[in-house]
């Protein structure tokens, strides 16, 4: 037993939580059986099971990554509050000033376009005045932005049930639903790799692409009206669609900040800002994490798409231009990824090609919906 | 020998990772080709576009069907092949060494290692191998201790499950590939191209397509369309391949007892839905379903699916007006959807093609009001508009259901058609009501409209009375008459000045009756000097709206009707009879048809496929996952220890299959911690 005195044990993971975690995790749980309690009539089985997996999934990424325990804690306090000043009356989210101002989903997410703004200034004049508390702020900024984000999304989804129980749904069924999603994911994402490489230098790049789909946002609202919940047509009323797209924008997310490392590797590469920005070494990690994390979710969602469309369409592959799209961003990042694992290709190429995965990305995104027809048209702008 | 070396050449460019990807990059270009060009569309919409140059020449390339096409299907083959050979070619070695403990490193080769670390230590050798083997089994490495002479090796290892993630994604794409091509069209391909097939390409009744073109209901894979309309049953579905089609025949009858479509508030659908039966014919069995989108009903591994709806043959009872003819008489026309029937206009014949009906039209009235009034707001006043809740602000928007419509096509003797949408019942524009006809001349053009006014009655029988009057060339002078007298009344006018009136009046009855408003301008803008045009042009209208207003009393004497009122409305009924008639000369037919009765048939569109690869896609998508997770997030790690007594020495190296910020971060570590145990 001298070992136990003398040298770092490896301790069991579990072994390593704290009463905070497991009060957390039985919260998560407890709420989850409120909630099948509650509407667990209005389910069926699979959607009871994404329920129950959510809860289990939040529970085990909060345990592994501390600061997503906060995140929810807030998520789920606020949420609540907002629908308790609802009082089951859509109409009080002009009347009541808090939701009109703060915690009903449009200001919400208002709001939260303002504080990924905030965010961006901030972590830019951090890293080019090299002011950490700049950066920190920056930082404050992003994770109050992705908790207003998270919040409007939530809010959102318990409005559209207010409109009408036949109309409600969860929000990520259109463009714009889907572009707050895509920036709350791409910031949390953002966030984690952040803590874990203790850099916040890399903020100012990442908000770049966030900032780009704020204003697509903003655009999207003030000119279009987009924002407008709207019911869902036949085909997305379906319980894939709670897994399907939140997974794929997962993908999305991380393939983006690996195209924006790959931004700032390009410039650190060429001699700008290199003495501000992190090691190049680092910064080609980040990148490879991001695409090795991308590749997995995207798979994982591809798969989902191809077995939705079974039940949709009756058949798991119609070569679609959005699926061929899907097919095609899959292979480029498989190739990255075989290029840099097995060859050892390093350097500015992959930062080159990650940039190139974005634009394939961005294609299959949106430029699919724009551009060409096929059976995935609901999600035209 | 020669022969060997380049069968090994061939193999091993097949096998390699270079051609793979390689063949990964082509296959995603080639990808691309077919989401850039609509695929599968009916042949002729390719000749009008590509012209009759090229449309052969993109034919031969299969650009019309690039995934069924030989090559596209051909790189898919390589691709399994050079996979399958990577796999044949590392897949045994990567077993070896998930169970190899490499403990026959020798001292030379560990201190080739990057990652290595001496220490020294006085503490007995026994207790430092026994520190330092329980801190790396604590640590998860597995090991082997190998005594070599004095010296003592311990070869350690931890994620060898990293190598089984290889094999697995790449076995999965493999799995992936067959279960694909078992499901795609090769065996049909190649049945056509022996000629055991045949595409039909005529439009029959598919009991008359003969043998040659059907498949029959053992066909292990297919996937095609068929439409029901209600009340009636289908037993074949038809596969559409290049310009023809396939017939399949099922074993089981699907009939169709209805088919819903349910609405939100909005006017949106909620769902489609059709209540069908399905009786098999081998046991007899009946079974009642209702299928709905995700919803499918799968029988004999048939899956059934909610794909499309349509009409299934509407019944109409429709009122044909002629428009630019003085005669007032309607005609009556009986016609169903999907059927043509052929009316005659004067001397001309003119097939009706009937070809969509629609029980409702919800719109949203407020657009083309509201759109002409931009107001101009403040951004923080636009910023506060879009606070507060995502329900759309349904107060801003006017929708409403202006009852059904009907689309036709009219076809002249030279095959050239126009395609109309009319409403049925009268829309009610700024405060008056009126009949809709839309046309276009192309699919991708929108409606434009004529509006056809009603009379007081609210009737077209008024309007169209008038229309006839108006373009009654013998009614002009009796018209031209009455205008004179009431123009100016009073018997101290000179009979030379009535005369005038009454000439100007016709003249412009006889314009009028050329091209509308169209030929009036071109009357004024040759004949009339330019500074003098505008006025005349409001003299020219005035007279038309007086004669108009005698030909509506002359049409209602004509009906045996009583005078019209001389009041606002009268005359606004009057002008919009004016910019009616004038708008029919562009409206591109001889006639108006109204519907005026109808007995609603739907039809559902099932999508029917047998798809035995898929439960295999999805064997091969599992293994893909579960692959990539291991090569991923598995991190292969070895570490040996060569414990050296007789100096007092202890040699670490650590090696992985990857250089990452991780690796360098656990050996530094290990060596840190593996300092602890020689302490002693
Ligand atoms: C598109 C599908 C493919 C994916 C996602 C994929 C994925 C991967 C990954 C991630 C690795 C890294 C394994 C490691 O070293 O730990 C790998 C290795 C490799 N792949 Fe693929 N691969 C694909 C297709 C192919 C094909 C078609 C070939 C056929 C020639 C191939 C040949 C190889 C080879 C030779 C290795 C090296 C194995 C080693 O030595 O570690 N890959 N593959």
């Amino acid at each position: 037993m001298e070992l136990a005195q003398t040298l770092p044990q490896q301790q069991s993971w579990l072994r390593r939580l704290s009463w905070f975690d497991w009060a957390y995790a039985v919260a998560l749980l407890a709420g989850a059986v409120v909630a099948l309690k509650l509407y667990g009539a209005y389910m069926d089985g699979y959607e009871q099971a994404i329920l129950v997996g959510t809860a289990l999934s939040v529970a085990g990424l909060g345990w592994h990554w501390k600061a997503v325990r906060v995140l929810m804690i807030v998520l789920v306090a606020v949420s609540l509050w907002s629908i308790s000043l609802y009082q089951g009356d859509l109409a009080r989210a002009e009347q009541v000033f808090f939701l009109k101002y703060m915690i009903s989903s449009q200001t919400a997410i208002m709001w939260m376009c303002f504080l990924y703004a905030m965010s961006g200034v901030a972590y830019w004049a951090g890293l080019l005045f090299r002011a950490d508390g700049l950066a920190r702020a920056g930082t404050g900024f992003a994770w109050s932005a992705t908790a207003m984000g998270f919040i409007g999304l939530l809010v959102r989804w318990y409005e559209s049930y207010l409109i009408g129980t036949d109309v409600g749904h969860i929000p990520i069924s259109n463009l714009y639903e889907v572009f707050v999603l895509f920036c709350v994911t791409t910031a949390l994402l953002y966030l984690y790799y952040e803590g874990r490489y203790a850099t916040r230098r890399l903020g100012a790049f990442v908000l770049l692409i966030i900032l780009a789909a704020v204003w697509f946002i903003l655009w999207y609202t003030f000119d279009r009206g987009a924002h407008e919940i709207q019911p869902l047509v036949p085909a997305l009323q379906s319980w894939w669609m709670k897994i399907h797209v939140p997974t794929n924008f997962v993908g999305y997310g991380a393939f983006s900040i690996a195209a924006m490392v790959g931004i700032a590797y390009l410039l650190a590469d060429k001699g700008l800002l290199k003495r501000v920005l992190p090691s190049a070494e680092l910064m080609d990690d980040v990148m490879y994490k991001c695409i090795a994390i991308g590749f997995v979710f995207f798979t994982i969602a591809t798969i989902l798409g191809a077995m939705w469309a079974a039940e949709a369409w009756g058949g798991y592959w119609s070569w679609d231009p959005k699926e061929t799209w899907a097919l095609i961003v899959w292979l480029n990042y498989a190739a990255w990824l075989h290029m840099r694992l097995i060859k050892g290709l390093r350097g500015p190429i992959l930062a080159w090609w990650a940039i190139v995965g974005l634009l394939l990305t961005t294609f299959a995104f949106i430029g699919v919906n724009m551009f060409l027809s096929g059976l995935h048209s609901y999600g035209s702008l | 020998m020669a022969q060997h070396t380049r069968t090994r050449a061939v193999y091993d460019l097949l096998s390699s990772m270079r051609f793979a990807i390689s063949l990964l990059t082509v296959l995603a270009v080639a990808s691309v080709v077919g989401t850039v060009l609509k695929q599968a569309e009916p042949y002729t919409n390719y000749i009008s576009q590509f012209g009759p140059f090229w449309f052969p020449v993109f034919e031969t390339l299969g650009l019309y069907d690039v995934y069924h096409a030989a090559w596209f299907l051909a790189i898919l083959g390589f691709l399994v092949l050079s996979t399958s050979l990577c796999i044949y070619r590392n897949g045994p070695g990567m077993l070896r060494e998930m169970r190899n403990f490499r403990e026959q490193a020798t001292e030379r080769s560990l201190r080739h290692i990057q990652n290595r670390a001496e220490y020294e230590f006085a503490a007995p050798p026994e207790g430092v191998l026994r520190r330092a083997t329980a801190y790396l089994a604590n640590q998860g490495f597995r090991f082997r201790t190998v005594q070599r002479g004095e010296d003592t090796l311990v070869a350690a290892k931890a994620g060898s499950y990293h190598r089984t993630g290889y094999l697995l994604t790449h076995c999965g794409i493999v799995v992936i590939c067959v279960g694909g091509l078992l499901d795609g069209n090769v065996p049909l391909k190649l049945r056509q191209i022996t000629g055991q097939l045949v595409l039909e390409t005529r439009d029959v009744p598919q009991s008359q397509v003969p043998p040659q073109s059907r498949l029959s209901p053992s066909n292990p894979s297919f996937r095609g369309n068929v439409n029901i309309p209600e009340g009636t049953s289908a037993s074949v579905v038809f596969q559409n391949v290049a310009d023809g089609y396939l017939v399949q025949d099922l074993p089981f009858t699907i009939a169709l007892k209805k088919f819903h479509i349910d609405h939100y508030s909005t006017g949106q659908p909620r769902d489609f839905a059709s209540d069908i039966v399905v009786l098999d014919h081998e046991t007899g069995e009946r079974y009642e379903r209702t299928i709905r989108v995700n919803h499918p009903f799968i029988h004999r591994g048939i899956a059934i699916y909610q794909a499309s709806f349509a009409d299934g043959g509407t019944r109409m009872q429709l009122k044909g007006w002629p428009l630019l003819s003085p005669k007032v008489t309607p005609f009556d026309v009986a016609g169903a959807v999907n059927q043509a029937t052929r009316i005659t206009s004067g001397d001309t014949e003119i097939s009706v093609e009937l070809s969509d009906f629609r029980p409702f039209n919800i719109e949203d009235l407020s657009a083309n009001t509201e759109s002409s009034r931009i107001e101009v707001a403040s951004v923080s006043k636009k910023v506060l508009a879009q606070l507060g809740s995502g329900a759309a602000d349904l107060s801003k928007k006017d929708l409403r259901n202006v009852g059904p419509s009907f689309q036709y096509r009219l076809r002249d003797s030279q095959g050239q058609a126009k395609e109309f949408s009319n409403y049925m019942l009268p829309l009610q524009l700024e405060g008056s009501w009126y009949l809709m006809s839309g046309v276009r001349s192309t699919p991708n053009e929108g409606f434009r409209f004529l509006r056809l006014p009603l009379d007081p009655d609210g009737r077209l029988d008024g309007h169209m009375q008038l229309r006839a009057v108006m373009l009654d060339d013998k009614a002009w002078p009796e018209i031209g008459r009455r205008f004179a007298h009431n123009a100016v009344s009073g018997s101290t006018v000179p009979t030379e000045m009535r005369e005038r009136l009454a000439e100007s009046a016709e003249k412009v009855l006889q314009l009028f009756a050329v091209r509308g408003f169209e030929s009036v301008g071109q009357f004024i803008e040759k004949g009339i000097p330019q500074a003098e045009q505008e006025k005349a042009a409001d003299v020219y209208v005035k007279v038309l709206e007086g004669a108009a207003l005698e030909a509506l009393q002359l049409a209602r004497e004509r009906a045996k009707l009583p005078p019209a009122p001389f009041d606002p409305q009268t005359l606004r009924f009057v002008r919009d009879t004016l910019t009616s008639v004038s708008d029919s000369f562009a409206y591109g037919a001889p006639v108006y048809l109204q519907l005026v009765q109808y007995e609603e048939v739907k039809a559902s569109g099932l999508q029917l496929t047998r798809a035995p690869g898929q439960d295999i896609v999805y064997g091969g998508s599992l293994m893909l996952v579960l692959g990539i997770f291991a090569m991923l997030y598995i991190r292969e790690r070895r570490i040996w220890l060569l414990v050296k007594p007789a100096q007092g020495k202890m040699l670490l190296a650590m090696a992985t299959n990857r250089q990452t910020l991780e690796n360098e971060r656990e050996f530094e570590r290990h060596k840190a911690a593996l300092a602890e145990t020689v302490k002693g």
